[in-house]
This record gives C-alpha cells, structure tokens and sequence, in this order.
C-alpha cells in the first residue's frame, strides 16, 4: 500500500511536469490558435541553455536565470516574431505544419551542436528522501509538486485577478469584441508567447534531473503535453492541469504493475478513451459545431 | 395543408446573448415563407439552427414530422433541404457548371459507384437543363470566380435547387443585387416553384421583394415571433411598423 | 489540383526514368528506387493533407507496417503480392480506425492520434520481437519472383517498384477526375458550403485518410526488398517527418508534388555530402521558410510564376490591341 502512495506521489510530480507544458500549449491555441507542435522540444530545449551556461562558468542559480531568459526570448519572442506572425496569415495548417518543421529543426540541432549523448542535470532538490506519513517521499517530488503548484497559482492569480491576466483572456475569447474594448490584443497575445517560455524553462528545470537532458526528450514530452491538453479538455487551462496530473498518475502506476515495455502505449489508450467517450475532454465545454 | 418544416421553440444562446428566443412556427408545403424583421433580430441564426449549421440551445425542428435538430447540414440535404447563404457561397475555381454538377453529385448512388463511375456523375445533361433555365448559357464553361456578382447570385440559387429540393431555405437572395438580376432572379424562384412545387423559406430586408413573392409573411424582433400572416396584414400591423421604424 | 502540364516535359522525365537507369550503377538504382518508393508513400499523404486537408503524423509507421507484413511474409514464403494485399487492407483498417473517432470530434485531432499511433506502432515493432525479430528486425528480406522473372538485380527491381508507382498514380488520376476529386475541392475551399450541397466531408476525409494510409503500407511492401533489412529505427517519427515535408515541398494538393517533394529530399542528403549531419537541420528550414513565403510547395511557385507571366502576356496582348485600334 505505501508503495502504491508512493507511486501515487511520483506520479503527481511527473502529472505536474506534464501539466505545466499542457497548459502552455493550451495558452498558445486558445489565445492565437497556435497548436505547437514543437512543445515537446520547448521543453527539452532550456535545459541545454543552462547547460551551456554552466559550462561557460556560471554557478546553477545564474544558469537557471540565464536559461529563463533565453527560453522567453527566443521561445518565446522570437518564435512568435519570425514564424508565428508572418505564418497566421496562412492559417492554423500551416502553422501547425511550420512547428512541426520546427521541432525537427530544434531536435537536430541540439543533437548536431550539442551532443546527442544524455547530459546529467543538476537537479534544484537533494537526493534523497523523507518519510511522511510512513511513506518514502523523494525531495525531488516534493520540489517538482511546490514549483508545480506555486506556478499554477501564479499563474492563475495572473489571469484572474490582475488587469493584464482579464484582457488576456478577454483576448483569447473574443478578439475583435477585446478590441473594440480597446485591450492592446497583439501586446496580449505575445504575453501568452512570454509565458509560454517561461513555463517550458521552468518544466525543463525540473524534468532534466530525471531524465537527463537528451535531444530526444521532445518526443515523449510533447506527446505528453498534447495528450494532457485534449484529456483535460483542448480549451480549458484548468483541463491541462487535470489532464496531465491525471497522465501522470496513470503513466506511473501503470510502469509498475502493467508491462514497462508498453509504457508508451498507455498516452495513446487514455487519448483514445476520453475521445470516444468524452469528446471534449474531462472538463472541456462543447465548441460551438463547425463542421 | 402539411408541414414541412417545423420549428418548437427553438431557442439558441451566445454566452450571455439569446439570438433567438423560443421561436415556433411552421412551414406549410408549397408556400413561399418569407421571414422579416428588422437587422439583429436573430433571422440569420434561426436559419442556421434549423439547418444544422448552428446547434439549439433548446427547442425542437421537424422536418416532415421527423426530428431534424441538429442533424448535419449533409444529412438534411439528402432528405430534400437546400440552402442559399448570405454572403455568396460558390465555388470560384470550378467552372459554372461543375459548381451544378457537384450540387446534385452527393445525391447520385453512393460514395462508391461516384468514385468509379463517369466524372460528370451522369449531371452534364441536368446541369446544362439548368444553367438553361436561368439564362447562364454562354457562361458554362466560365470560371465560377469570373463571374459577376447578380450572375454569381443566380448560380447560387441554381445550385441550391439541383437536386432537385423539397424545401429551399434562401438567406437573403436580393442582398446586392441589381435591379435587372432582381427581376430575373424573382422570375426565376416564381418560374421554379410553380414547376417543381418546391417549398421556399426566404429571409429578406427588401420590403418589395418578399411582398412580391412571398405568400405568407413571419416577423421576427429580438429574436421572438412578433407577428405572422399575409403579406398584405403583415405590411399594415402596427407593431411590425414601430419595430422598424424603432431601428 | 494540377499544375499546367507541359506534355513534352513531362515526356522528357518518363523517358528518363526508364531509360537513364540502365547507365547507373547500383547506388544510383538504389537511390532512384527509392525516390519510387517514398514518392508512393508522399502521394497517400498527399491525398490526406493536400486534398482532405488532415495531418497525419503516421505515415511513416504505416510504412512500417507495410514493409514488416512484407518481410514477415516473404521471409516464410509468401509471395510479395500478397504481402501488398495485406498490407492495403490492414493499413486501410487502422486508418478508419484511427480517424473515424478522431475526425468525429475536433478536425484538428486526427494529427495527435496520428502522433500517438506512431509512438505504439514503434513500441510494437520493437518490443513484439516474437513477430517482428525485436530491436535485431527481420534480415535478409527477398525480391520477388514475377512473372519468372528474378528482380533480385538492382535494374529489375527498380523498373518494379517504377510499375508499382506508374499504377498507383493512375489510380490517383482516376480519384481525383471522379466526382470524388469535385468533392476534394469543395471541402478544401469551402466545407460549409460543401455539407449545405450534401458532401459528407466527414466521409470524404476518413476516405482519404484511410487510403492515403494504405499507400503509406503500399510504399512499405515495396521498401522491405529494397533494403533488404527491416527495423524498428526506420519507421520512427522522423519518416512520417520527413514525409511530410516532402508533401509540403513539393506542393501540398498538387498532383505532381510528391514526385518534386521525394526527388528534393531523396537528392539533399547527396547534395549536402559531407554535411551529412546538417541536412536535416537544412531540410527543417526550408520547409519553414517555403511555408511562410509559399504554402504551396515549390510548384506552387512555379504555379504562380506561370500564372503571373501568362496574365502579364493576356493584358500586354490587350493593351496592344487597344493601340492598334486607336491608332487610324
């Protein structure tokens, strides 16, 4: 039973990684119908600024500042600038197509310029663990579940009840009506490009320890981050948090008593499940019928 | 006389909005039902929620008895209902008469026998009957895009009416058009209706023209049934005349 | 939707490819044996996303599928039609599978549920080593036999594979001419109007899909004997990648694009020798960058170049006219 918990635990702190790049993704289609393709590699991607960083004699905390700040910059800022603006004018297609060229592109790159060995990562929580409640907990759960947590809050004290978090959403929902009203919806939407990036550093801060940072990280983790999105519901924020928790959970347990073999597989069941049984996600809203 | 169409309080809301606010009424075989009202009074919603397009958020719609509500618009189609859209809905890059024959080509056999059999789908000959009938003969061949926009109104309708359609929904067919096309194209609607004995809904602003062709008249304010009848009582009601005036 | 052919032009290229192949060496059949191939592949998505308008993001594991149905078969004796025939109807099958739920909700779904399926399909091959010979794959994969004839020499079996590519785009030609290809075009350009006229487009995409995924395991079937060898690492998500680049290149809903979009990236990798490393990199690029400035692929370019130079030489003509009638 305590290993159940356990696994229970671990499972939440992966559900939370999930999470946090889902709801970044959810951000990008619901304010701009962006669907990026390239998450995965936004994810993988920081990890090896703050590599480089450390390399050039940084200690972590500034590496971790410094691969934040790229990460907003050019994953954020520059990915809108150059191929997300200049490409919305052809549509969602291709767009969507252009990140998956993307993902290739930042795949390669790192695997060529960098190395296409697993890197170690220094990871944020010592390496042990602590007993609670007659449970073995690792600090790094607990250090992936605060962060989580605490920027799922931010996050959504941000949205919510700040000026600037309203006019994003109104942005998102009704952009020619957020206009009108005179929300600054182009500042809005690059504020969600903003975010993005610091969510996907944050996330690549703290799945690199278990993982090792690798240049093929993007393909399990974009899968992930897609698969939590639509479970929770393709345009809720909150349906990604519950999506990828939920990923998680079902990723872990299933790792131990279900064959690890087919660990890949079970994204695939979940995604398959929730659309022929519940088309809008757990906690989606019906859209409207296009076609 | 039977209905074709009928709508049970039929309501649709957006968000905070109710575009349409528990319309009922029915469309009797053969007439020609013009549906009027002043601008933002739910007419073009209501055409989309009976249609398929749009889901209701409540109410129901019956078409020849049977439940249609939110049954697909390709399904309706196949069951007898065709539709003309608002902002002009033909396809540019295929010529006129492949526009025609593509109308007609779902309601021909199966998905199967169309992709083994002729590439006119046997509507060459319907087709030309058609474009015949409203006088686009010389523009068969033309790109659809081409076209000007009164000949780009009547080849709408001529799509709409290929397959040869029980009930004709048309979304404000005057809208744009010339003097001279408005003619042709109310002599065609009256010329098609007496031939085939097809059922017409019409949404219309032009005052002139649904009195002219409409054999019964619905008005709509604010998403609500304010007034139903000939045309002729419709005209001199006076709370139909304060709705418009009001805008 | 076809480019303005240029008859003698396209003369030029058959005529090339079943006459130039018999001065090539060997790793010059191979390569063009493989252009054949992954052109085949590149027309069934063609079919999904140029035509239907879907991304699929597993065209290259139904590649696999393909090319493990052939190598499992042939390697127990079967003869490599009947491996085709499987592979068509099983590839066929999943596709519905996969899309009719999918296409069923959201349109834009399909490509995640793609995405996952290339993930297990992958897992699958690698795992199920009972039938598929694991991580090791399955070796030594034969030619056919047609006719009594061995295509065991590198020439024979590029002219098969050519066959196989001559039959599949006149299927396609025949598709696309049906009223099917009317369709195609409606729900490309206006799918509201499209359900309005009848089109089930819902059908229609399923339809494309489901047969777009079969060439996929079509152009598998043929891949197996090419190569020889058959493993997992072939059939990742990088095929249907770079697949899909391909169709996107050459021109998405262009009937020749693929044939252009295999050429480009069967000939980059020998283009950038000695950059081996980067050509994927350089590939990633250029796909960007021809999306941004033309979604339709290079003969969307020449597409519009053709279109502009004709119009230019239409009002020139019309201008001329006018002078020469004002001038008494």
């Amino acid at each position: 039973m305590a290993n159940f918990v356990a696994l229970l635990i671990a499972g939440l702190a992966t559900g939370a990684l999930y999470a946090l790049a889902a709801v970044g993704f959810t951000l990008l289609w619901q304010t701009s119908q962006t669907i990026n393709f390239a998450q995965g590699e936004f994810v993988m991607l920081p990890a090896f600024f703050m590599l480089a960083a450390m390399h050039a004699g940084l200690p972590f905390w500034a590496a971790i500042l410094v691969g934040l700040a790229l990460s907003m910059a050019i994953l954020g800022f520059a990915f809108k600038r150059l191929l997300v603006d200049p490409m919305l004018q052809h549509g969602v297609l291709p767009l969507a197509i252009a990140t998956m060229a993307l993902s290739t592109f930042l795949k390669e790159s790192v695997k060529t310029f960098y190395s296409a060995e697993a890197s170690p990562f220094p990871s944020i929580a010592p390496d042990s663990d602590i007993r609670l409640l007659g449970v073995a907990v690792s600090w790094q759960s607990i250090a992936v579940l605060g962060v989580g947590i605490a920027t799922v809050v931010a996050l959504q004290f941000l949205l919510n009840r700040t000026r600037t978090g309203r006019q994003m959403q109104a942005a998102a929902q009704n952009p020619t009506v957020a206009r009108i009203l005179g929300v600054p919806v182009e500042r809005m939407i690059l504020y969600t490009f903003l975010i993005n990036g610091a969510l996907v550093a944050l996330t690549s801060l703290l799945i690199s320890p278990i993982y090792l940072a690798k240049f093929s990280n993007g393909d399990t983790l974009g899968l992930a981050a897609f698969i939590a999105a639509i479970v929770g519901g393709f345009n809720q924020i909150r349906g990604a948090i519950v999506g990828g928790l939920l990923l998680g959970v079902v990723d872990n347990l299933s790792a131990a008593y279900v064959s690890t073999q087919y660990r890949g597989a079970i994204p695939l069941c979940l995604l398959i499940v929730i659309i022929l049984f519940k088309p809008n996600g757990l906690l989606g809203r019906a859209e409207e019928r296009t076609v | 006389m039977a209905a074709v169409l009928e709508a049970f309080r039929v309501s649709k809301r957006f968000g905070g909005i109710t575009a349409v606010d528990g319309v009922s009424f029915e469309v009797r075989e053969g007439e020609i039902l013009g549906i009027i009202g002043p601008n933002g009074c739910g007419k073009s919603t209501l055409f989309n929620c009976l249609l398929g397009q749009l889901q209701p958020s409540a109410g129901e719609v019956r078409l020849d008895g049977r439940v249609t509500t939110g049954m697909r618009p390709c399904d309706l189609n196949r069951l007898g209902v065709s539709r003309t859209f608002q902002l002009l809905q033909i396809f540019p890059k295929l010529s006129v008469r492949e526009n025609l024959i593509l109308a007609a080509q779902e309601h021909k056999g199966t998905m199967l026998s169309r992709l083994f059999g002729p590439r006119d789908a046997g509507l060459s000959a319907a087709a030309d009957q058609m474009i015949a009938f409203f006088k686009l003969g010389p523009l068969a061949d033309e790109l659809a895009g081409g076209l000007s926009y009164g000949q780009q109104k009547l080849l709408d309708a001529a799509m709409a009416f290929m397959a040869g359609p029980r009930l004709v929904l048309l979304d404000e067919p005057a809208g744009g058009v010339n003097l001279t096309m408005l003619a042709s194209l109310k002599d065609r609607l009256k010329a098609f209706h007496l031939e085939r004995g097809a059922t017409f809904v019409v949404i219309e602003h032009n005052m002139d023209f649904v009195m002219s062709l409409c054999t019964r008249v619905l008005v709509l304010a604010e998403g609500r049934v304010l007034a139903e009848g000939l045309p002729a009582e419709v005209r001199a009601n006076p709370a139909v005349i304060e709705a418009y005036l009001g805008h | 939707m076809m480019a303005r052919l240029n008859y003698a032009g396209l003369a030029i290229a058959i005529a090339f490819l079943i006459l130039a192949p018999l001065e090539f060496h060997r790793y010059g059949l191979y390569i063009l044996s493989q252009w054949a191939v992954m052109t085949i592949a590149a027309i069934g998505l063609n079919l999904t996303l140029g035509y239907a308008g879907q991304v699929s993001l597993a065209q290259g594991a139904f590649v696999g599928v393909g090319a493990y149905c052939a190598a499992i078969l042939t390697t127990h004796g079967w003869p490599l039609v009947g491996a085709a025939a499987l592979a068509l109807a099983l590839c066929f099958v999943i596709g519905w599978l996969l899309g009719y739920p999918a296409l069923r909700v959201q349109h834009h779904y399909l490509a995640f549920v793609t995405l996952a399926f290339s993930t297990l399909a992958f897992l699958v091959f690698r795992n199920e080593s009972w039938l598929t010979g694991g991580t090791e794959g399955i070796d030594g994969v034969p030619r056919p036999n047609l006719l009594g004839l061995s295509t065991t020499p590198h020439l024979r079996y590029y002219y098969f594979c050519l066959f196989v590519l001559a039959l599949v785009t006149v299927a396609m030609l025949g598709l696309v001419r049906s009223p099917w290809g009317r369709a195609f075009i409606a729900l490309r350009e206006n799918p509201l109007r499209a359900l309005s006229l009848g089109v089930d487009t819902r059908r229609y995409i399923l339809m494309a899909f489901a047969i777009g995924s079969a060439l996929g395991g079509l152009a598998g079937v043929l891949y197996a004997p090419l190569v020889g060898l058959v493993e997992p690492p072939a059939f990742t998500l990088t095929l249907s990648l770079n697949l899909l680049m391909m169709v996107i290149v050459g021109g998405s809903g262009y009937f020749l694009g693929p044939f252009l979009g295999a050429l480009v990236a069967v000939l980059l990798p020998e283009w950038l020798r000695g950059l081996e490393n980067y050509y994927l990199i350089f590939y990633a690029l250029l796909v960007m960058g021809l999306l941004i400035y033309s979604p339709t692929g290079l003969i969307g370019i020449a597409d519009r170049f053709l279109t502009a130079r004709r119009a230019r030489a239409a009002s020139a003509a019309r201008a001329a006219l006018g002078a020469s009638i004002e001038r008494p």
